[in-house]
């Protein structure tokens, strides 16, 4: 297919997915990104935030917290501390979720980092909610 | 001499025992299989995150500014050393070769005159330092719920090392594990993780770092940490399994060894009282 990038999905304990894709959109920690193919080389942290992607047969979302995304010529990587598909989030997946993310967050010195963190996990409540 | 009966008794309770080691060896195998499945599956993370890391890590490099996490605080007197092991015992060598090489590394450093911390992982390799070390215990991490390790719980040892190292309770973090091989070759490993270490490393491609790269490494770096824990964590599962299922594969065939000459043993005290009676029965008919 004309126009599409090889789309990876990696958690530390194995690789969720691994299919060529149209459009990747990335929760980026300093903003929303959009790959397609030919996007710059970039790497940029993650905010925990919903991952959305087009592949060839359909969309596909995920809820991402932590990690980063490489973009490179070859492909998107996205390496992801915790990664759960959005259609079998349950609520009590996502409060352990926003519970563990709120956790590490609390963990660092920097109070401007853990208060952006808890603004992102009431930003992803609401739209997993929605 | 033994008589027949107490080697008949002898025998059968060294057939169950090898029924048991095979059962073990069984299980261990796998379990075995499991575990490598999920060390392969955990790969294609680690190994992206070290490359990513260590491209940024020459590109900041460990100058001034540097986050502490690679650069170090600049001292070396107190050494944490986590200890790896496993939480059940017949697995032949495997917690004693970590034992040994981590009570090594601690008298090497306590003779260079640094204070030496212990955390341990698991309670095989707790039991076997508490003799000596039992003073430099500062922490104790029980996995012996934990069916299958995941990813939170080398967080929790990443966090507990890192608030050690962010609260100047320990200045070198190193982590003692034993890498998997083969099911008969584990080697006890020891690899420091704060100050982190990356090789090589030149920076690759030319990438745009969102936001900064100093920020994206401040990020990564701890996730690197319990990534590392994490790797570490795997390939000790799958290397307890190999030794057990070695160590029992060793017992079954001891066991066999020695049902064969038990068996022995039996038949031919078995046939010597046999010809004991039979010499008995012939002389007294020839005395009559």
């Amino acid at each position: 297919m004309a126009g599409s990038v090889q789309f990876d999905l990696v958690s530390p304990e194995r690789r969720l997915a691994s299919f060529p894709a149209t459009e990747v959109q990335i929760p980026g920690a300093m903003g929303d990104m959009t790959a397609m193919e030919g996007h710059a080389p970039t790497i940029t942290t993650l905010r925990p935030g919903i991952l959305r992607v087009v592949g060839t047969d359909g969309a596909k979302a995920y809820v991402v917290t932590g990690g980063f995304a490489e973009i490179s010529a070859s492909g998107v990587s996205v390496l992801a501390e915790q990664a759960v598909p959005l259609d079998e989030l349950t609520p009590a997946a996502l409060e352990a979720l926003v519970a563990d993310a709120t956790a590490a967050a609390a963990l660092t010195s920097d109070k401007d980092t853990a208060d952006k963190t808890a603004a992102d996990l009431a930003a992803l409540r609401g739209a997993v909610g929605s | 001499m033994p008589s027949l009966k107490d080697l008949k008794n002898r025998i059968g309770s060294v057939k169950n025992t090898r029924k048991i080691t095979k059962a073990m060896q069984m299980v261990a195998a796998a379990k075995l299989r499991r575990a490598q499945e999920a060390a392969v599956a955990a790969r294609p993370f680690a190994e992206r995150m070290t490359a990513v890391m260590s491209a940024l890590a020459s590109g900041v490099g460990t100058g001034e500014g540097a986050p502490k996490l690679l650069a170090g605080n600049g001292r070396d007197q107190v050494h944490l050393l986590v200890v790896m092991t496993s939480e059940r015992g017949l697995c032949g060598g495997f917690n004693s070769s970590i034992v040994k090489l981590a009570r090594l590394r601690a008298a090497e450093l306590s003779a260079q005159g640094k204070t030496v911390k212990i955390l341990t992982v698991g309670k095989k390799g707790r039991e076997q330092l508490k003799r000596d070390w039992s003073r430099a215990f500062v922490g104790h991490v029980d996995l012996s719920d934990v069916k299958r390790v995941g990813y939170a719980n080398a967080q929790g040892i990443a966090r507990q090392a890192m608030a050690a190292f962010a609260a100047d309770e320990a200045d070198v973090v190193t982590i003692f594990y034993n890498r998997f091989q083969s099911v008969i070759a584990q080697i006890p490993t020891m690899q420091q993780i704060i100050p982190a270490k990356f090789e090589g490393g030149a920076p690759t491609a030319l990438y745009d770092y969102e936001p900064s790269e100093e920020a994206i490494l401040a990020d990564l770096l701890p996730r690197s940490v319990a990534t590392q824990i994490f790797t570490a964590l795997l390939e000790n599962g799958a290397s307890e399994q190999g030794a057990r299922m070695s160590a029992m594969d060793n017992a079954t065939r001891n066991a066999g060894d020695m049902i064969n000459k038990l068996t022995i043993q039996y038949n031919r005290s078995r046939q010597a009282s046999i010809t004991k009676e039979l010499i008995e029965i012939i002389s007294g008919a020839e005395a009559l």
